[in-house]
């Protein structure tokens, strides 16, 4: 029974790092470059989503749904502000400039919010469980479980179905024949850049039902975690995300419940450093083809 | 191949459908391009050939709307087209089949055709997928298979065969023989004949002198940026000079 509670746990955790790390994956694809600003994004939608709740009074439906609008102009905008006028610059360039926005994302968030933790209100997702024999699952776990999956198949169709989604794999392809196509590169990047930060808003409002304390930090160890997830997975794959969110969970709760407590973290990237070691390009990430 | 070679060439001397006049184009300090003037009739096949670093696919890279030219004009039926960007100029008619093909390798071959019609309306890609199975039967047999596992051949066939997809009204292809096997290569010249007969107006880009001269109607020498011949591709086989450095004889 506690082996099962922990695997729920586990699944669950790694569903929210799955959510993220798609963001993450998903950019680096398209604009090859690495959003550290993500993370942040997420600490934003969680707050947007307590402020209709706590502040403005709004059903949690609603609430949510404003948070998700309101991360995707964001990301429009960071992108557009940020990334658009450094397209030519070199990677290093664009990375600092991403470091540099979950900084200032942050100290925003210290500014209208302050240091002190806010406790995230109780939805419809965390108000309560379902018993299952001796099993309590609560209905975080359960939502969080099926959201993931949801936007894993929805995102599948979409790519696979759709002419954006097409076009989005052309730009990841090559962004040269993609423009002969017809495509417009920039705004099939804006179009990542808005479908990642409204998943990033949907993680922080299941990340804190789950876990339900919101400081101006709160995107970040979760960001670096589902980066990791990302590359765990094979960084610009969309599969390869989800994959490698959901071990990650899964080891970092099986690790915290059966090696120890404080080593969990430690574990999770031991895990990950011996995955890179034998497979560089991670479980489902394709090894850079030269072009001849 | 002689009577696919007609003189309709000349038939509308006054609007060319493309034409270019002296375009400089820059890689940063290095001058690539130093004042190409040409044009392309319609029903035309002109070919850009020269050696290696010539500026030929610089020139097409320009036209397509990849590259910024720091001087001259393009026009394309009648239309200022320089400063537009690449991914519109598909929109204007113009199609460019890549140097080094760039088919997207894990897509299918369907997919990448599809692709090649993204700027034509949804209703209207079944017709254009039959019209270009018809002409590539061998893309039809691989329809459902994902691109990089084509042969160079296939690759380079589904390269033109994408770009044909919308309809241009000029299509420039860069290099399409380049790193195929000869029997291939005659097939590959085969097929852009057989669009040219079909009414396609094409400029093309070749190191293989040879083959560019025998299915073109006109052609240009390019030399270090600059056009150092023109004329009939016919002449332009007899000349001694051409002969001398471009057909090894």
């Amino acid at each position: 029974m506690i082996f099962l509670d922990n695997l729920i746990n586990g699944l669950s955790l790694g569903s929210i790092y799955a959510i993220i790390a798609l963001g993450y994956t998903m950019v680096y694809g398209i604009a090859r470059m690495l959003n550290f600003a993500h993370g942040d994004v997420i600490m934003v939608g969680a707050y947007i989503a307590f402020c209709g709740l706590q502040y403005w009074g709004l059903p949690p439906v609603l609430a949510f749904v404003v948070a998700m609008l309101f991360c995707t102009c964001l990301g429009i905008t960071i992108e557009g502000l940020a990334y658009r006028p450094l397209r030519q610059a070199t990677s290093l360039a664009v990375l600092i400039t991403a470091i540099g926005m979950s900084y200032l994302l942050q100290n925003i968030a210290l500014m209208i919010w302050g240091a002190n933790p806010k406790s995230f209100p109780t939805t419809f997702i965390n108000g309560s469980s379902i018993r299952l024999g001796q099993l309590n699952i609560s209905t975080a776990a359960i939502i969080t479980i099926l959201a993931n999956v949801v936007i894993m198949v929805g995102l599948t169709l979409f790519t696979s179905r759709t002419k954006l989604g097409k076009a989005m794999r052309c730009v990841s392809e090559d962004r040269g024949a993609a423009e002969l196509m017809g495509i417009n590169v920039n705004r099939t990047i804006s179009l990542t850049f808005a479908i990642g930060s409204a998943l990033a808003a949907i993680a922080g409002i299941l990340l804190c039902s789950s876990y339900p304390i919101l400081q101006p930090t709160t995107g970040s160890m979760p960001g670096i975690k589902a980066f990791t997830a990302a590359v765990f997975g094979g960084i610009g794959s969309i599969p390869g995300a989800m994959l490698g969110g959901i071990l990650l969970g899964v080891i970092e709760i099986f690790g915290k419940a059966y090696i120890s407590t404080e080593l969990g973290d430690a574990i999770v990237f031991a895990v990950l450093i011996i995955v890179l070691l034998v497979k560089p390009a991670g479980l489902l990430g394709k090894p850079m083809r030269e072009k001849v | 191949m002689s009577e696919i070679k007609n003189p309709a060439v000349t038939s509308d001397q006054s609007l060319p459908l493309l034409k270019v006049k002296d375009l400089h184009v820059y890689y940063g300090a290095i001058h690539a391009v130093k004042g190409i003037s040409l044009e392309v009739h319609e029903g035309e096949i002109v070919t850009l050939i020269g050696a290696n670093g010539a500026g030929k696919s610089t020139t097409l890279n320009t036209v397509a709307g990849l590259l910024k030219p720091r001087q001259g004009s393009i026009v394309l039926g009648g239309v200022p087209v320089d400063g537009t960007a690449a991914s519109k100029m598909v929109f204007k008619g113009l199609s460019l089949c890549p140097e080094g093909r760039r088919i997207f390798q894990q897509m299918t071959v369907r997919e990448n055709l599809e692709m090649g019609a993204y700027s034509r309306p949804r209703e209207e890609i079944e017709a254009s997928l039959e019209d270009v199975f018809g002409r590539f039967p061998r893309l039809k047999e691989r329809e459902k298979q994902i691109g990089g596992t084509l042969s160079g051949g296939e690759q380079q066939m589904l390269a033109m065969a994408r770009a044909l997809m919308s309809r241009p009204k000029l299509l420039m292809l860069d290099e399409p023989s380049m790193g195929l096997a000869p029997i291939l290569v005659d097939q590959i010249f085969g097929i852009i004949e057989e669009m040219h007969a079909s009414g396609v107006t094409i400029l093309l880009v070749e190191q293989n002198a040879q083959m560019a001269l025998s299915v073109a109607n006109r052609a240009y020498v390019l030399e270090t940026g600059a056009i150092s011949m023109s004329g009939d591709a016919s002449d332009l086989l007899q000349n001694d000079d051409v002969r001398k450095a471009y057909l090894g004889s």
